[in-house]
């Protein structure tokens, strides 16, 4: 990242040489920046908040203790409990075989990987109502084993796990491949063998890069709504996540208790945010790989 | 990686020191085939079974292609306004140092991190007639919520990270050099931003607006809230694959979905050769 500093450009001398923008030109800009950022960004946010607090505090907490919105951050917690981690350990196998070595074919499984996000939320929950639906082959199977996948937990963790599929490896997988295979093959040479080498060279080279993924990985798992709303049914307390749970309460016209529940899913996106530019601040360069995604 | 490799023709892989290739490419392909690949030819196999004639009559029901114009039209709108600011807030970014400029720069990824539904809650509020916004447009006649125009709205957020985030990191590396030369040589700053500086952003604007639009075409928390969701006017494809689904009209919702994959990669494809182009003219 330049520094912002060469940049600076506060002398008319500069502008009038034409290596900047007038100083008109340059306050009409950034107004057009922060008028468009703060309709569009700021003003929502704030709205979340404002709205989530309307009926008091009373009203706030009585509906995040309310059974139903209480097994919806359970149901949320799990599912990005069990999601996360199999796409941390997906994209670290991934990462390691992508970015330490060389083989026919790389190019396009790296393809394959970001496949998931070019696919439409809805379609990949529907894609898991057709292979363990009802109408498939495998569904009377199923049902008759009592095997439930679909409007059940299982579903909802597949939906989850194929929309936050690629967060962790497309952080590592450039990240390792500017880090080489110097390193490795030093600790090969010195006797360390692949779990060694893998957990006292890799590891302490990516662990930021990996924070970094699972942290977007992570917002993105408690927030799934598209594709978890195909799959899910929408049994209140039983198969109703967080976001499921807000499109409920603002559906029954209870817009205070829909922004409440929103306002917790609104401070994990902030809190998310803030740990990303923590992240980005103090270990710039070492994901400087992976960064301007 | 001597004399053994030299003889070899063909090989898989570039013989390495580095143990657990097998392990870990076997597992990422398992996988990726458990996750994403068999659910995906599940849905290409069910829309090929349907048959042709199924196919182009699911294709052609006026719902379905009012459906799809909706989705594709108001993601191209959405894009389309996302160039244009997200190139702005992108320079002013890079370009004009301002107490907070960090802040202003990590809230760009907020549509990243925000949930879908959130978002779209938060925007009809906002947009509808008795809103913070929608109080100040219902005198101008200018109906936001519930129309078109609200689509586009929750699709510009959704989108907007996508183009500051592509064009940002190309604005920081132009090398200062070149503008100075350019005044030098007599150009005024608006015929160095259009002549010297724009072309060489051309490639990552094209880029920021492809990723904004995919995205924006298969978006579905944000906008269902806002759109008003009625049949043939505000009703998005990925909400008609869900009704469909409902009414147990599996085949309907299996040919939507394929037509919006095809529709996506081919327009993924395009863009993807515009940009190779647009980097030999260019570049």
């Amino acid at each position: 990242m330049a520094d912002p500093v060469l940049f600076a450009a506060d002398t008319d001398l500069e502008s009038a040489s034409g290596i900047t923008e007038s100083r008109p030109a340059r306050w009409a800009l950034m107004g057009i920046a922060f008028a468009f950022l703060a309709l569009f960004l700021v003003l929502p946010l704030v709205l979340v908040f404002m709205e989530a607090s309307r009926k008091g505090l009373e009203y706030f907490l009585q509906t995040l203790t309310e059974t139903d919105t209480r097994s919806a951050i359970r149901l949320t917690l799990t599912v990005a409990a069990i999601s996360v981690p199999l796409n941390l350990v997906f994209g670290v196998a991934a990462a390691w075989a992508i970015a330490k070595f060389e083989f026919k074919g790389k190019a396009f499984l790296t393809t394959l990987v970001d496949l998931p996000f070019s696919v439409s939320p809805v379609i990949s929950g529907l894609v898991y109502v057709l292979l363990f639906g009802a109408q498939s082959t495998l569904g009377p199977w199923l049902k008759d084993n009592g095997i439930e996948i679909l409007f059940a937990v299982p579903g909802i963790v597949l939906a989850t796990v194929f929309v936050t599929f690629p967060f962790v490896a497309r952080e590592l997988i450039p990240l390792m491949e500017a880090q080489g295979t110097g390193d490795e093959e030093a600790a090969i040479s010195l006797g360390a063998n692949g779990w060694q080498t893998f957990w006292y060279v890799t590891l302490p080279n990516i662990k930021w890069g990996l924070l970094y993924g699972v942290l977007l990985c992570n917002a993105r798992a408690m927030g799934e709504f598209g594709a978890v709303s195909v799959v899910s049914g929408h049994i209140r307390g039983q198969t109703n996540t967080m976001p499921l749970h807000v499109e409920i309460l603002y559906n029954e016209y209870n817009a205070a208790g829909a922004f409440a529940v929103a306002s917790l899913l609104a401070g994990l996106a902030l809190v998310t945010l803030a740990l990303k530019s923590l992240l980005e601040l103090r270990y710039g360069a070492e994901l400087a790989a992976t960064r301007g995604h | 990686m001597t004399t053994a490799s030299a003889q070899a023709g063909w090989r898989f892989k570039k013989p390495s020191v580095i143990p657990g290739f097998g392990l870990t490419l076997g597992f990422a392909l398992v996988y990726l085939t458990l996750i994403i690949l068999i659910p995906l030819s599940g849905l290409a196999w069910r829309s090929a079974s349907l048959g042709w004639a199924d196919f182009w009559a699911i294709a052609m029901d006026r719902r379905t292609l009012n459906a799809l114009k909706i989705s594709f039209g108001t993601a191209l709108a959405a894009a389309a306004v996302n160039v244009v600011f997200g190139t702005i807030v992108a320079w002013v970014l890079v370009r004009y140092p301002f107490p907070g400029r960090r802040i202003v720069d990590a809230m760009v990824d907020l549509p990243f991190a925000l949930p879908t539904a959130v978002a779209g809650i938060a925007l009809t509020t906002l947009y509808a007639p008795k809103g913070w916004i929608g109080s100040l447009l219902v005198p101008l006649g200018i109906k936001v919520a519930y129309t078109p125009l609200g689509i586009v709205a929750a699709l510009v957020f959704i989108g907007l990270p996508f183009v500051v985030r592509t064009v940002q990191p190309i604005i920081e590396e132009i090398d200062k050099e070149i503008e100075e030369a350019a005044a030098t040589l007599g150009a005024t700053r608006f015929q160095t931003i259009s002549r010297v500086l724009f072309p060489g952003l051309a490639p990552a604007i094209v880029t920021g607006f492809a990723l904004a639009f995919a995205r924006g075409v298969g978006e579905y928390g944000s906008v269902i809230f806002i759109a008003g969701n009625l049949p043939n006017v505000t009703e998005i494809a990925p909400l008609l694959i869900i009704i469909r689904l409902e009414e147990f009209n599996y085949p309907a919702a299996t040919a939507i979905a394929a037509i919006m994959l095809i529709i996506s990669f081919v327009m993924l494809l395009v863009i993807n050769l515009l940009q190779a182009w647009s980097r030999k003219r260019y570049g």
